[in-house]
């Protein structure tokens, strides 16, 4: 490349800027989950009181596991869910419906949340009414909304990884006598496989990130982890607060890179294989 | 004055020396070929004259002005891209426009060059076109209308019939020669088809791993080559290898000297080779006056006008002979045959 | 595909399917059906549409709530959709630099980077969101340097106002413009570059004639995914906004659950989706075209 193209300087100093300002307040947040200060504002020394704190704090440990459970459960729900509709968008290319199919599969990934939450809540309430069923809300009611949302970005990933699939490998099985259903299970389900585990893991972050949804579709019985964090931020900043920042970011950097290294090594394994 | 002087002109990549050393002169008006094998550095040659790399060390120097410090826009340059890089959002006449438009030349004056540079390369129809409506030769044409259209003092044209079918790679050959006469614009074209350099070009520098190996006429290239490389890189071509002596070129298949062309200063007991063009060779059942070698006929190819006879002499050397068709009609596989030539049309090679 | 059996087809497309239809399409009829049912106090706190009486059926449709919205919300929608935009507009300036860096990036450093914009992505929205209201307090880490530095006299007013609202959607929405450039950037033909520079145009000129339009398919993608969840945003102006910031998440959800008045809330919500309407099927072509590119 031309070695001024788009000024080095240029570049750099957008680089320095733009993750400047997309890592300072991660960076100030996780400085003061260290603070011995009980003030947020002011520096007291370092200290890990408030991950103690944390940890006996057990209404944010109840509302992590809730989170944990309903996270799981929503995200291979949605896993399910996104495999078939996006092998189905992919596969079957005419059906009665598709356009509509397509429609639904999309929408939900740009309608504002607090749609979704309010439609699936009068959703509940009104088959409360006319079925009987779901009787009163709390973690089944947020596991199926949040199944609904994950399924579609399954889909979306599963569709794009498909896209760029070769197909022959599916009639040379099916030439070698395998049944569609083994094909399924043993060609295509693995060939898929990096898409089907970054949409999980897509879905379960959405999953354990959603306030919006969750606050109308929950009910009294079921505090999730975002629930229990706004309530005490709306009361006013506490330190715990960043010390549950922290871990939270810990372990989520660790499970994408974990996944990042897993799909790389997968990757020059099959550049080394084909 | 050369329009184009490069002056020890050397670039390397971390590993590699795609240039090394590279001084050369192209005058005004000449149709000037660069050609070498896949990877020689053609390209980045051609890359370091419009200025999208920058020198290690040397200086080029463009009518006069030393070009080595200035970016490629302000270079009086164009450049025909071997993938063509026609603009895809903007069509025929907006891409043939692009360069006067960075100039800033009044609107008036630009429809009129556009519409004669579309003229000149037989697009006039088709300047609504956008590329992807175009077939490849189509493109070809559009790309040479762009850098023409500048009218630069030199033209740059990576492989520019590369990405054309055989048949209309050589009628676009025929047409870009007519052109750059018509245009009298110096062509610089890099090339990696030695019979389109040989077609084309006024003067040719040949070129192997980074380094110029011989430049010249098209004849001094293919009559004169000066080094194995380019005899076998140039056409097709039959070499003896062998120690000098007194009277000439010892090898083991014959029984005396190959005799060397006109009076040459060497030293006897050199290792050199003898080069000779398979063109050059004639095959007669009976041995002929002066030096001949006997050999066995092992195949025919028939190319319509032309056969190659593949031969072999008794201690296995290869040799190919292009005859015209009818002649070697008479010949048959295994065939004794005695294969001569005249001592000037061989070329002694010492490197 | 035709070696698939009918039922495993059956499957794969009524799976999905049915589920979207029951909790995706009907929840927003269902928002739509009680959008023009009236408030009562009750449990569930609306009149059904039709009621049995003694004189047959009684309907209870009203557009009530629809004129009420568009007597006093028209501003909201006015200022969510201005916020929406400015943030897009921010997004757009200070995204495309940083796409381009690291579409120019060399190979090794170009995942990184990419990694690192998406790593906050995948980190609670909702606490990045808080981490700014400790930088933005009055006697916050910004105001404090500020002091520290003499440029200003007093705490500069940083939170609970337009300002924050705006910075928060920036930052929140920043990588949703990136991915999309940079994804544009990275599939631009190097040799046009060359090709535009060659013909005379100096860097500059060479983003605005070709860059530029070249990459306008991810401009587009990107500024759709920053504005639409922007102007639906609720966690943002609730945590960042003072009193007087006006945003329609925010008015559903103090409709539903300050007021409990799940009409208004559902005629807001629809009205929202009906200005939504426009870039959302754009955005569906967008990303339609993207998942099969
Ligand atoms: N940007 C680059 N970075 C690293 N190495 C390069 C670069 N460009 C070229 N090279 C190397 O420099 C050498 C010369 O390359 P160049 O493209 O000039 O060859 P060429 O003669 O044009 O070949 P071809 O006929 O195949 O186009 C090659 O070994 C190539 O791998
Ligand atoms: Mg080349």
């Amino acid at each position: 490349m031309t070695g001024g193209r788009g000024g080095a300087g240029f570049r750099l100093g957008a680089l320095a800027l733009g993750f400047g300002f997309l890592y300072l307040p991660i960076a100030v947040l996780v400085a003061y989950s260290f603070n011995n200060s009980r003030l947020v504002t002011i520096w007291g020394g370092f200290s890990t009181r408030w991950y103690g704190a944390l940890i006996e704090n057990e209404k944010f440990l109840a509302a992590a596991l809730t989170s944990l459970e309903i996270g799981i459960m929503a995200a291979s729900l949605a896993l399910v869910l996104g495999t078939c509709a996006g092998l189905a968008m992919n596969r079957f290319t005419r059906f009665r419906g598709r356009l509509l199919f397509g429609f639904m599969l999309m929408a939900p990934l740009v309608v504002p949340e607090i749609i979704l939450g309010l439609a699936l809540l009068l959703l509940f309430v009104a088959a409360q009414s006319w079925v009987g069923w779901p009787a009163g809300r709390g973690m089944l009611t947020v596991t199926i909304a949040h199944a609904t949302v994950g399924a579609c970005f399954v889909a979306v990933l599963v569709r794009a990884q498909l896209a760029g699939f070769d197909r022959s490998l599916d009639e040379a099985a099916l030439d070698l006598g395998a049944r569609p259903f083994a094909v399924l299970w043993q060609i295509t389900l693995p060939e898929i496989s990096p898409a089907l585990i970054s949409g999980w893991l897509l879905a379960f972050t959405l999953s354990l990130d959603d306030l919006v949804i969750a606050s109308f579709v929950s009910g009294p019985a079921a505090t999730t982890l975002p629930m229990a964090v706004y309530s005490s931020v709306r009361v006013g900043v506490t330190p715990e607060i960043n010390a549950l920042a922290t871990l939270f970011l810990a372990t989520v950097s660790a499970l994408v890179a974990l996944a990042f290294w897993v799909m790389a090594r997968q990757e020059r394994r099959r550049v080394r294989a084909g | 004055m050369a329009l184009l002087e490069i002056v020890a002109a050397s670039k390397s990549f971390a590993t590699t020396e795609a240039v090394y050393q590279v001084s050369l002169s192209v005058e005004r008006g000449e149709f000037f070929a660069l050609l070498g094998p896949s990877g020689c550095g053609k390209t980045t040659l051609l890359r370091l004259i419009a200025g999208f790399e920058t020198l290690d060390t040397g200086r080029i120097v463009i009518d006069g002005d030393d070009m080595t410090e200035v970016p490629p826009y302000a270079r009086p340059v164009n450049m025909m891209f071997q993938s063509y890089a026609l603009f895809p959002h903007l069509d025929v006449a907006g891409n043939v426009a692009f360069g006067l438009k960075q100039e800033g030349m009044e609107r008036r004056r630009r429809d009129a060059r556009v519409a004669e540079m579309l003229a000149l390369v037989q697009m006039s129809d088709f300047s609504r076109r956008r590329p992807h409506e175009l077939s490849g030769g189509q493109k070809q044409r559009v790309a040479l209308a762009r850098a023409l259209a500048k009218m630069p003092k030199l033209l740059l044209l990576d492989e520019p019939l590369a990405a054309l079918d055989r048949k209309l790679r050589e009628e676009t050959r025929l047409e870009l020669t007519g052109i750059q006469e018509r245009v009298g614009t110096t062509f610089v074209v890099v090339t990696h088809d030695q019979e389109e350099a040989l077609g084309m070009a006024s003067r040719i520098a040949v070129m192997n791993r980074g380094r110029l190996v011989q430049t010249g006429s098209p004849a001094d290239i293919y009559e004169r080559p000066n080094s194995r490389f380019v005899a076998d890189f140039v056409g097709a071509v039959n070499l003896f290898e062998g120690a000098l002596d007194a009277s000439g070129l010892a090898i083991p298949d014959a029984d005396r000297p190959i005799p060397l062309p006109g009076a040459l200063r060497v030293s006897p007991g050199m290792r050199v080779a003898l080069a000779l063009r398979p063109e050059k060779l004639s095959l007669s059942p009976e041995h002929p006056a002066g030096f001949a070698l006997a050999a066995t006929v092992q195949s025919i190819g028939y190319q319509g006008g032309q056969s190659t006879v593949h031969l072999a002499t008794a201690s296995g050397l290869r040799l190919r002979a292009h005859l015209p068709s009818h002649a070697a009609q008479g010949l048959a596989r295994g065939a004794a045959v005695w294969a001569s030539w005249a001592p000037a049309d061989a070329v002694v090679l010492t490197e | 595909m035709t070696s698939v059996t009918p039922w495993l087809r059956r499957v794969l497309i009524g799976l999905p399917f049915l589920w979207l239809a029951v909790f995706f399409l009907l929840p927003l009829l269902i928002v739509a059906g009680i959008s023009v049912a009236q408030s009562e106090d009750a449990i569930p706190p609306f009149a059904p549409l039709l009621r049995a009486t003694a004189a047959g059926l009684e309907s209870h449709v009203t557009l009530a709530n629809y004129r009420e919205l568009a007597h006093g919300c028209l501003v909201v929608y006015g200022s969510s959709l201005g916020n929406a935009a400015l943030a897009t507009l921010i997004c757009l300036v200070i995204g495309y630099p940083v796409a381009f860096a690291i579409a120019r990036a060399p190979g090794m450093w170009r995942h990184i980077l990419l990694f690192l914009v998406m790593l906050p992505f995948w980190t609670s929205f909702l606490i990045r969101v808080y981490a700014w209201i400790a930088l933005l307090q009055p006697s916050g880490l910004i105001n404090r340097l500020l002091l520290g530095a003499g440029l200003v006299e007093e705490p500069l007013p940083l939170l609970y106002n337009a300002f924050s609202v705006q910075l928060g959607l920036v930052y929140s929405y920043l990588p949703f413009m990136i991915l999309p450039l940079y994804g544009s950037l990275t599939r631009l033909d190097e040799s046009l570059l060359d090709a535009a520079s060659d013909l005379g145009a100096r860097p500059w000129r060479v983003f605005v004639a070709v860059i530029l339009p070249l990459t306008l398919p991810g401009v587009a993608a990107g500024m759709l995914l920053v504005f639409i969840p922007a102007v639906g945003e609720f966690v943002i102006p609730d945590l960042l906004g003072g009193p007087d910031t006006l945003m329609i998440g925010r008015l559903v959800w103090q409709e539903f659950f300050e007021n409990v008045d799940w009409p208004a809330a559902s005629a807001i919500a629809v009205a929202l989706v009906a200005v939504l309407t426009a870039p959302l099927l754009l955005a569906q072509r967008f990303l339609a075209r993207e998942g099969t590119a």
